[in-house]
């Protein structure tokens, strides 16, 4: 796998990943917002699936239909929308891509779930690699009370009740994090991940993204046409 | 059974046949945690175009099988519980890319494995599946996709213990599609490939793609070819003939 400018494309993709609760939404949105006072040419992708296919997925998922095989298939098949549709023309057009998850979300989530890891990563293969991508780290704990301390409703496969990990969906949602946060930190080195601790503040946080985006992409390159008129 | 579907056995015979078990494996990665020693009954694949005589091959197997003893389940592709009402939505507007659709239809798959096919075996039954992992390699391989990335991906499918593909001429499938829908198909003529802006020169011109490539697949999943243009009874008497010794346990000639 490559990453998309290996592939020669204009655009780049960054992408943030970690638990639920370790913050990257919050760092993602705020390197959005730095990139955006400079006028350049960026693009913050919400994972908007077509009508179709999320009509699947949620039919799916509300009647605990899927098995780890058809869990991970249905995913790839929403995740392949969406790169087609979405953010393959966007780099064509020489986009900064900024994505919340991409991949390795799939990777960690269904490996899991005991999908064969190679099988899944074939799978996605489609898909070119992040240009820059930040696993943001924090503590088991630290993440899981940012999402239980609201006692959410936990939904049946987010908890990962599935696996029969726990009959109380908050400790199956415990141990399932878990092993996810494993799969994340054996993934680290494989795929390059620009680890930030996400036990710090959100300022020394986002002092370190924005200055590792700033070191790796020529971010002058992207400078939208209405400012060069201006 | 039927007197007009004669066997050597089960006519005049009131012993059963209890079908020989032979080794069982996944293509690749297979589905997790599934047993593959456990699955006792026969999975019979039944290939070929629209108009090659699939269905009713398949109708009279059944017939035939369940005459001798034998329960029999159906599986076919888009049957799913799972996406197959938004896969036929996806065909009608066409707006689905190529690899999005191909992971659809391989979820499809996906879910009658695990939830009929799977568990059908598990029973000791009869599977025949009315096309499997080839139709929707074949078609994707004519749009130009990966070979590697189909295999690795239709590595979960199990092998089955005999694929049969029923080959009539481009020109045959013509007439007989026109003489049961009275006109062409979309998708069959693969509309959607640009070959031509005429209906029936693209169907011609998309069949004999899919032709050639599932002659491609033969050599490496080695499925029987069955003479499609002959008599229905003459090849459904082949197929008897290479299921039951698939049900004795030898390799079928």
């Amino acid at each position: 796998m490559k990453t998309f400018a290996q592939l020669g494309f204009p655009g780049r993709l960054v992408a943030v990943e970690g638990l639920d609760g370790s913050g990257k939404s919050t760092q993602i949105y705020l390197l959005k917002r730095w990139l955006e006072t400079q006028r350049l040419k960026v693009f913050f992708s919400e994972w908007n699936s077509s009508e179709l296919v999320k009509s699947a997925t949620s039919k799916a998922k509300k009647q605990e239909l899927l098995t780890p095989t058809t869990f991970s298939l249905i995913h790839a098949t929403d995740f392949a929308d969406r790169y087609e549709r979405q953010l393959l023309p966007l780099l064509r057009a020489g986009y900064l891509v900024l994505c919340d998850r991409y991949v390795f979300t799939a990777f960690g989530r269904d490996t899991v779930r005991g999908c064969q890891p190679q099988w899944v990563r074939d799978i996605y293969s489609f898909a070119a690699l992040p240009d820059l991508t930040f696993f943001f780290k924090a503590d088991l704990e630290v993440s899981l009370n940012r999402i239980l301390d609201g006692r959410p409703q936990l939904k049946y496969f987010e908890a990962g009740m599935d696996l029969r990990l726990a009959t109380d969906p908050y400790e199956s949602f415990r141990i399932f994090q878990g092993r996810i946060l494993e799969q994340y930190l054996a993934m680290s080195s494989e795929f390059n991940f620009h680890v930030i601790d996400a036990n710090q503040s959100i300022e020394a946080q986002q002092n370190v993204v924005r200055s590792l985006t700033a070191g790796k992409l020529d971010l002058g390159s992207f400078a939208s046409q209405e400012s060069a008129h201006n | 059974m039927p007197a007009n579907h004669p066997s050597k056995r089960g006519r005049n015979s009131t012993r059963v046949i209890v079908p020989h078990r032979t080794p069982r494996r996944f293509y690749g990665h297979g589905i997790p945690d599934v047993e593959v020693d456990k699955l006792a009954g026969k999975l019979i694949v039944v290939e070929g175009a629209d108009g090659s005589g699939r269905s009713t091959q398949i109708q009279m197997l059944v017939d035939w099988l369940e005459g001798c003893g034998h329960s029999t389940v159906q599986v076919g592709l888009k049957r799913s519980t799972l996406v197959s009402e938004e896969l036929d939505r996806a065909q009608e507007g066409n707006i689905l890319s190529r690899t999005t659709l191909s992971l659809f239809y391989a979820t499809d798959f996906a879910d009658q494995l695990e939830n009929i096919i799977l568990p059908a075996l598990r029973a000791g039954q009869m599977v025949l599946a009315d096309r499997y992992i080839y139709t929707l390699m074949a078609r994707d391989l004519v749009r130009g996709m990966n070979e590697k990335w189909l295999k690795n991906l239709y590595g979960m499918a199990l092998v089955p213990d005999a694929v049969f593909y029923l080959n009539v001429a481009p020109q045959d499938l013509v007439e007989r599609t026109f003489s049961k829908y009275a006109k062409l198909d979309f998708w069959e003529s693969g509309m959607d490939l640009g070959l031509a802006r005429d209906m029936f020169d693209s169907f011609l011109k998309y069949q004999a793609l899919m032709a050639r490539q599932f002659k491609i697949l033969q050599a490496t999943y080695g499925f029987h070819i069955i003479e499609g243009r002959r008599p229905v009874e003459a090849i459904n008497a082949e197929l008897r003939k290479k299921i039951e010794a698939v049900l004795s346990g030898h390799q079928v000639t």
